[in-house]
């Protein structure tokens, strides 16, 4: 029979000789290996000092996107909420005011989005149902808290900054944004 | 009338040896806990505890208050006088071994000569012996207390494994106390200073029969079988909480320690620096050196303890049984023949 991989070894069948059968100099050679164990890297990463980095598809924290002018996105079409398979998400729709345009997109705007943390599985089906671009997910994850209540994310959590208060910040967002739909 | 003078002094002096031994004892058992965990991770390519305290080191603390601040449960149909009973015999026991090891030669204080043994009695490694023996009444009670099959059986394991390990481990000692003529650690240790060799050197397989038997009777991995967390989940502890379980894996850590320096006191020269000639070296200066080399040689076999349990898997009973039984009895049986013949023929000792 042909060997799948050319890692495989055939079994040694043979009686165990005098040596083997006191097994005290395979003990031996096991502690042997063991204490090489010592002295090799470890394998360890120390969590909130160390990351390990993500891969761009990663599916961690959602953020809900921006447009150019600093407005959002969303528009509250529920599609998103529509999508979840976990039903994480809740929102609560109201219409744009003459004055707001340069905060809203659209007529129709998210006064209240919420995920909560603890349903979500970021399966990123959300991400996908938007016809809008407003909701992706990030390349970090919900850090740990002390009570549920905060895993609950309101569109404040959410939302990137704002490109007109902190352009930089809205860049390095946006930058993570498009380098994931590249990647798709 | 006097009828018993009581030498104070006396009595203060061993007093204070004693507070000093236990606690000792203690806070060796305690960093044993963490040099365990360490050991594990570095040979499992980890880091081990590195949380509490710079490099971990207030590690064994957290684990300690934890324990404490644990909620203590004592089952509804279990003997509660005995389940209490088990885990104080428990650490009762490993703690007494420790009276009849010489920490030290002698040092003077205000004209008074001191010796660093809590009791030198003629008999110690009968002492031992009796009280290790003794040390199977906590599994045993504990486990059967705790009205629990798994506890009953692991326990049971336990008995049948300490009994029958201290009988090759007996065989093994005879083979020593026949190159020694002399029941009394602190003889043996100073007949090592004194001769040219360290006793492993005359009885290398008494040393390693001893070893393995010492192994299994501080139910270390390979013969950890009463605890075995696979198939009896924890064992004769299963139903303990809280501080009480703390005391029976503090006698553990305890037992090993004390079976560590017992071997280096039998088999290594005890408090015998190697390649220095203690009587040279003026009191103070004897006394460190002396302590050093115990509790550098009772380290290394801690360490060596370890590393044995983060290499080697559990052995199944009836390949316990059968080491025991038809391969470390036999071999020390063997050796005590051996050895008995040369003593005889080369009278060596008188
Ligand atoms: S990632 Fe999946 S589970 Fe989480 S909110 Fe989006 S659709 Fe729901
Ligand atoms: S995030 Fe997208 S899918 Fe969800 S409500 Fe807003 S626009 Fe619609």
């Amino acid at each position: 029979m042909q060997a799948l991989t050319q890692r495989a070894k055939p079994v040694d069948r043979r009686p165990m000789n005098w040596i083997e059968k006191i097994y005290l100099w395979n003990i031996f050679k096991g502690m042997l290996i063991t204490f090489k164990h010592i002295f090799k890297k470890k394998v360890t990463i120390q969590y909130p000092e160390q990351k390990r980095p993500f891969s761009p598809v990663f599916r961690g924290l959602h953020i809900l996107n921006r447009d150019e002018e600093g407005r959002e996105r969303c528009t509250a079409c529920g599609l998103c909420a529509v999508a979840c398979p976990a039903e994480a998400i809740t929102m609560e729709a109201a219409e744009r005011l003459p004055n707001e345009e340069n905060l809203y997109r659209e007529e129709k705007y998210a006064a209240r989005y919420e995920i909560n943390m603890l349903r979500c599985i970021f399966c990123g089906l959300c991400e996908e149902a938007c016809p809008k671009d407003a909701i992706y997910l990030s390349e970090t994850f919900a850090p740990a808290n002390y009570s549920r209540k905060s895993f609950i994310y309101s569109k404040n959590d959410l939302l990137i900054p704002d490109p007109k208060t902190q352009p930089e910040e809205f860049n390095i967002a946006k930058g993570l944004i498009e380098k994931k739909k590249i990647s798709k | 009338m006097i009828l018993l003078t009581i030498d104070w002094a006396y009595t203060i002096e061993k007093m204070v040896l004693i507070a000093i031994v236990i606690s000792a004892s203690l806070l060796i058992a305690m960093y044993a806990t963490y040099a365990e965990r360490k050991i594990a991770g570095v040979m499992q390519d980890r880091r081990g505890p590195n949380r509490a305290g710079p490099f971990g080191i207030l590690q064994p603390l957290a684990d300690g208050i934890k324990l404490f601040f644990k909620e203590e449960i004592i089952p509804n149909n279990s003997n509660r006088w005995l389940f209490v009973l088990g885990p104080c015999l428990a650490m009762l026991t490993a703690m007494m071994t420790s009276a009849i090891i010489p920490w030290g030669s002698t040092i003077e204080i205000g004209g008074r000569t001191i010796s660093l043994q809590i009791a030198d009695i003629n008999i110690g490694i009968l002492y031992i012996f009796g009280v290790v023996s003794m040390g199977v009444y906590g599994i045993m009670i504990g486990g059967w207390a705790s009205n629990n099959k798994f506890s009953l059986m692991a326990a049971l394991r336990g008995a049948s494994q300490a009994i029958s390990y201290e009988l090759a481990m007996g065989l093994s000692l005879i083979a020593l106390l026949m190159l020694t003529g002399s029941l009394s650690l602190k003889t043996i240790v100073e007949q090592q200073i004194n001769g040219h060799f360290w006793n492993i050197v005359y009885q290398p397989l008494g040393f390693l029969i001893f070893f393995v038997c010492a192994l299994a009777e501080c139910n270390r991995a390979p013969f950890d079988l009463p605890e075995a967390e696979s198939e009896l989940n924890m064992g004769y502890h299963q139903e303990y909480s809280s501080m009480k379980l703390g005391f029976y894996l503090f006698a553990e850590y305890i037992n090993m320690f004390i079976s560590c320096a017992v071997i280096a006191t039998l088999f290594f020269g005890g408090y015998d620096m190697p390649f220095v000639d203690e009587s040279q070296l003026s009191g103070v200066t004897a006394l460190l050196t002396g302590l050093v080399a115990l509790f550098g040689k009772t380290f290394i076999l801690i360490f060596v303890f370890m590393w044995i349990r983060w290499t080697l898997p559990r052995f199944r009973y009836d390949q316990l049984m059968n080491l025991g039984w038809k391969g470390l009895i036999p071999l020390a049986l063997l050796n005590m023949v051996i050895t008995g013949a040369v003593v005889l023929f080369t009278m060596k000792t008188p």
